[in-house]
């Protein structure tokens, strides 16, 4: 955690000339280990939702949001190792939205990997995306952690290529966060198996950090907080040590421990979502570990949305949300209660009203 | 003379009875009467969760479903309420109004017209069940 501090003074001296108003929405994680040497971190920029109006024209709050986690990425000290989109790029997957967040993406000073949304895919399945951004799903190696991205966004078959008449309703009904007519995600077959093979090259002792767009978790099927097959992929990866899942999609911070799995969600560039226990017509299994983020202003456009500072120290994960508006937070792997806490708010006597949702 | 005077205050006095006794028999409403309101109810829930949805309602194409999912996180109960960015009191209509001009960058609804009743009962049906607040932050 100091390490992780150090980091974080480091980057906000740097990125003071643009903080002016001192208020930095970043996620960043720190990768950790006892030698030091191996440290590192890589940023988590996710969620723009990029929406084209017509001709020239874009949501200008939502372009605003990601010119802004660009810009301040790129004033990251130490300069991190690489930055991850994490899905939800374009609002309804067209060529014209994908394009504008793709050449604000490309002012990115560092290798960027990217993860599928379903707002990128419900389209054209993912074709001009993979143009720009390769395959679906992928592996990787980092001074000693593997990095696995999923495509967990999929659907039942029959849901994705019978139901609909076109492509463009088929996005459209995929895109209404509570459109009952969506359909819950899943990786699907295919990908588990894929995922077993990628793991069986992996020692037990390595640490493995999985990208998804979804949680990889159950927790509010109505918006698809929700994986079909979560408890597959868990599997998969319960013989490991040392897992981090770290997925997009629900626009607030979220973070669970599961067995040997820490979960951490990230924040939106575009918008904050209300957590499921807000909707008085639910039932939420958001973790009890989760201390919410504030609920959010909206006559501040950017409060409660932000991005990521990774740190990695100690092989598990260190997540500071840069947030608009408020006070940051960091949520770093406690390795004494072997969970992942918030390092100022996770004692209810040190909670804010605030972080109160109804 | 006297007696067609009091002949016709009689018959008066009965209609105003009978008339009355109708009047009475108003308070009472059947299992279809009940039905048929509730439907009447619905039909504009419905039309205010189509207006929640929709790319039309603003001129950006930013839907109200899109930062509200089932309408959570507008809290029609504690409104009218003190909206600390506006210093003064509100209700849940000028904010519908508020985010209709700003995140949608649209124009405003007539405060009394149908859409915005729609809208108001579309948010009130999703938070059915929940104890009215006023002025709750």
């Amino acid at each position: 955690m100091e390490k992780s501090s150090l980091s974080r003074r480091d980057f906000l001296k740097s990125a003071g000339a643009l903080a002016t108003a001192g208020c930095l929405p970043l996620t960043t994680v720190e990768l950790a280990f006892a030698d030091q040497r191996k440290n590192f971190t890589f940023a988590y920029v996710s969620d723009s939702h990029i929406q084209h109006i017509k001709g020239s024209d874009f949501v200008r709050n939502w372009d605003r949001g990601l010119i802004r986690a660009v810009a301040e990425t790129n004033l990251l000290t130490p300069k991190p190792d690489f930055v991850v989109f994490g899905g939800d790029l374009a609002q309804l997957g067209k060529k014209s939205e994908l394009d504008h967040g793709a050449e604000m993406l490309a002012r990115l000073n560092n290798k960027v990997y990217c993860v599928m949304g379903e707002h990128d895919y419900y389209l054209d399945l993912g074709e001009y995306w993979s143009e720009l951004y390769g395959p679906h799903y992928y592996s990787w190696d980092h001074k000693g952690v593997h990095f696995v991205v999923l495509n967990s966004i999929l659907t039942y078959d029959k849901w994705t290529y019978e139901r609909w008449p076109t492509a463009e309703q088929r996005m459209n009904e995929m895109a209404g966060l509570d459109n009952p007519n969506g359909s819950p995600f899943m990786v699907g077959k295919k990908q588990l198996e894929w995922l077993r093979q990628d793991l069986a090259k992996v020692t037990k002792e390595t640490p493995v950090v999985v990208f998804s767009h979804s949680p990889i978790q159950k927790i509010y099927k109505g918006w698809n907080f929700w994986t079909e097959d979560a408890e597959q992929v868990q599997a998969l990866l319960r013989p490991l040590d040392d897992v981090t899942v770290i997925y997009g999609h629900v626009h607030q911070i979220q973070y669970n421990q599961i067995g040997n799995i820490s979960f951490h969600a990230v924040m939106a560039t575009a918008w904050p979502w209300p957590y499921p226990e807000s909707y008085a017509q639910a039932e939420s299994h958001l973790a009890r570990l989760t201390v919410p983020m504030n609920r959010a202003d909206p006559f501040f456009e950017r409060d409660a949305t932000g991005w990521q500072f990774v740190d990695m120290a100690s092989g598990r994960v260190a997540m500071k949300y840069n947030l608009y508006n408020n006070t940051n937070r960091v949520v770093a792997y406690n390795p004494k209660t072997g969970q992942p806490e918030d390092t100022a708010y996770q004692d209810s006597g040190q909670r804010v009203s605030p972080q109160v949702h109804y | 003379m006297h007696r067609k005077v009091a002949l016709l205050s009689l018959i008066v006095v009965v209609a105003i009875l009978i008339a009355g006794g109708i009047a009475l028999m108003a308070d009472e409403f059947t299992a279809k009467d009940q039905q048929r309101w509730q439907e009447e109810f619905m039909s504009v829930v419905q039309t205010g969760r189509e207006l929640w949805v929709s790319p039309e309602l603003g001129a950006n194409g930013v839907a109200c479903a899109q930062c509200h999912p089932n309408a959570a996180n507008t809290h029609p109960e504690t409104y009218p309420k003190f909206q600390q960015q506006l210093g003064r009191v509100i209700a849940l209509r000028e904010m519908i109004n508020w985010c209709l001009m700003n995140p949608l960058e649209g124009v405003p609804l007539k405060l009394d017209g149908p859409r915005m009743v729609a809208i108001e009962a579309y948010v009130a049906y999703e938070r059915r069940g929940v104890a009215m607040a006023p002025g709750k932050h």
